[in-house]
């Protein structure tokens, strides 16, 4: 059972507590299905006791249950540099950024329950194999520069991924993401300074800092998902302004973002193909490997079964804790009133 | 004893206590057993090493070696730290981490109060932002506490083993020596034994609720202060600083 042990995340579980397991079932009929659509076109958020298509509401608990694992799960590859990291002001930073992404993930949690799921149902899912995160985080942080590079290049992918998102047709979800989007951005810009740092630094440092890149330049392409041809959901969730951007759209404005970045690190890109092309204004870049891409997806990334593992093993290491909380509750509620049935 | 090697003494102490505990609380990270305590022990961890920090760059001004925050830290051995040895104690279960925090937390809040009267002004100003911070690590491991100490038998057990491993670790807090009288006699730094009786009012307050009994402690374990440690702060040393020491004289 999840409980809520402090005030954090309280009001939205309360509030969307009524919709949980409530039934969502619309007529959908064309007549409702075209109405709906005039509201997306003409730019209406849509709020969690509107009616909606069950499809719009199944993509929505898909992405942001997703989005609120990959927070979640995130926190694993950085903190496995919490213990060891070089200073303590960066000691310090790295406990705030993930203390950040944990955030992320309530608050993602409480945006997915307004539309009918139970942040229980979303984590058993996870801890089962059955949810996915993002494929970034299938990738161990093997020096110090991943931290660097995860804050500079993750978060700036997520960033792009995310600041449409703040206009998502979606309101809870749009709105969740604003705050999220500030927390981001702090996120990057501390990546991009440990990296500067480390490139300014001994040769040593500076080679930690090209590895880090090297390994992770690839997997952070792939983290704006498989080409728009092979995108499952990409048409349907323009249409209804889930998404604002196609996945190739985004990755090409990441690139251009950030090919400049790497230059002024003093750093190289690990793809020959990578050139400028003066007319299109934008950079020409090589293909991921998209196998490589299709098998970290399905489950089979370096570090997926250790990431699900971790999280299982906390989950079934706390059950005790959580079981003690709710007994506690129980108890003193049964006290209570207990007390004022003997004072009446 | 001077009194500017007390005041070094004394900071060096409490930067090594906050830091270590600080660390531990680290170590639960992500792997906690609901998210809002993934939320809230790094939470913690961040004002412990915060404070560690003030505290270290305050003993650096004070010694006026050139010693910084990261040479305290990174390039002292085990036999070098001075914290006592309850936060050096391994994270253990939850029960373990959160009687710890309350065994030092109960300590420090009533030390911070009276630390803002301190002659030295910045460990005044460091003992008035870490006085908030240490009476919110009292509520949540109280809170916890007594959750765990009145919720199911197994959390019962649990927190009653947590007693009897830490509660021998507790006299160390008050713990008098020629710096602490230095430091008490100039007004520098409250005398730790004079917390005794708000530290046991505390404690006894919440195992009343939670249904613990402070046990007696027969043979008190002691050493910190001396550099005499448990063999697990060596362990835990060794990841914390070895990035560190692998790249001597290095910029992070």
């Amino acid at each position: 059972m999840l409980i809520q042990s402090s005030g954090i995340g309280k009001g939205a579980r309360m509030y969307s507590q009524g919709l949980i397991g409530a039934s969502h079932e619309e007529t959908e009929t064309p007549e409702f299905l075209k109405a709906f659509q005039r509201r997306i076109d003409a730019e209406e958020k849509i709020e969690p006791n509107d009616p909606m298509p069950e499809a719009y509401r199944k993509t929505l608990i898909r992405q942001i249950g997703q989005h609120a694992h990959s927070e979640i799960v995130g926190m694993l590859p950085e903190g496995n540099w919490l213990t060891r990291a070089p200073s303590l002001k960066r000691k310090a930073i790295l406990l705030s950024k993930v203390q950040d992404e944990g955030g992320h993930g309530l608050y993602l949690y409480a945006a997915a329950e307004t539309l009918g799921v139970s942040r229980e149902e979303m984590t058993e899912q996870l801890l089962a194999g059955r949810a996915k995160f993002s494929s970034i985080f299938n990738y161990p942080t093997l020096s110090w520069a991943d931290i660097g590079a995860i804050g500079w290049l993750v978060d700036g992918a997520a960033i792009m991924n995310q600041i449409p998102l703040c206009r998502c047709s979606y309101g809870p979800y749009a709105r969740a993401m604003i705050r999220i989007c500030k927390e981001e951005s702090f996120h990057q810009r501390q990546g991009y300074e440990i990296m500067l740092t480390l490139c300014r630094g001994t040769a040593a440092q500076k080679a930690m800092a090209q590895d880090a890149l090297d390994r992770l330049w690839w997997p952070s392409l792939m983290m704006f998902g498989p080409h728009d041809s092979d995108s499952a959901h990409g048409e349907q969730s323009m249409k209804w302004k889930i998404k604002r951007f196609t996945n190739d759209e985004l990755r090409q404005k990441f690139v251009d973002a950030t090919v400049p970045q790497a230059e002024f690190l003093g750093l190289t890109v690990p793809d020959p193909e990578l050139r400028w092309n003066e007319a299109t204004g934008h950079y020409e870049f090589g293909a991921p490997d998209w196998d490589e891409f299709w098998r970290v997806v399905k489950g089979g990334g370096p570090m997926t079964r250790d990431r699900v593992a971790a999280r299982r093993k906390a989950w079934e290491e706390g059950a005790w804790v959580r079981e003690a909380a709710l007994a506690h509750a129980a108890k003193r509620k049964a006290r209570d009133a207990a007390a004022k049935t003997a004072a009446e | 004893m001077t009194e500017r090697d007390a005041l070094f003494t004394l900071l060096i102490r409490l930067a090594d206590d906050h830091l270590v505990l600080g660390h531990r609380l680290s170590e639960w990270c992500g792997h906690a057993p609901m998210l809002e305590e993934d939320l809230a022990l790094p939470n913690m961890a961040l004002d412990l090493i915060g404070q560690a920090r003030s505290l270290y760059a305050r003993a650096g001004e004070v010694e006026g070696a050139g010693r910084t925050e990261d040479d305290y830290a990174y390039l002292r051995e085990e036999r070098g730290f001075r914290n006592l040895l309850l936060v050096e104690r391994p994270n253990g279960d939850f029960a373990r981490t959160v009687l710890r925090n309350l065994y030092f937390a109960a300590f420090m809040r009533p030390w911070w109060e009276a630390a803002q009267g301190s002659t030295d002004g910045t460990l005044a100003a460091i003992a008035g932002k870490a006085v908030k911070e240490s009476a919110y690590h009292v509520r949540h491991s109280a809170e916890w506490a007594i959750r765990l100490g009145d919720g199911t038998e197994e959390s019962a057990r649990r927190m009653k083993e947590a007693v009897e491993e830490l509660h021998p670790y507790t006299e160390e807090l008050f713990d008098r020596d020629e710096a602490t009288e230095t430091l008490a006699a100039a007004g520098l730094a409250p005398d730790p034994a004079a917390m005794r009786p708000a530290w046991d009012e505390a404690i006894r307050a919440v195992f009343a609720e939670a249904r613990l009994e402070v046990p007696e402690v027969p043979y008190p374990l002691r050493g910190g202060r001396a550099g005499l440690h448990t063999e697990h702060l060596g362990h835990m040393l060794a990841p914390m600083q070895y990035l560190a020491r692998a790249h001597p004289g290095a910029s992070w």
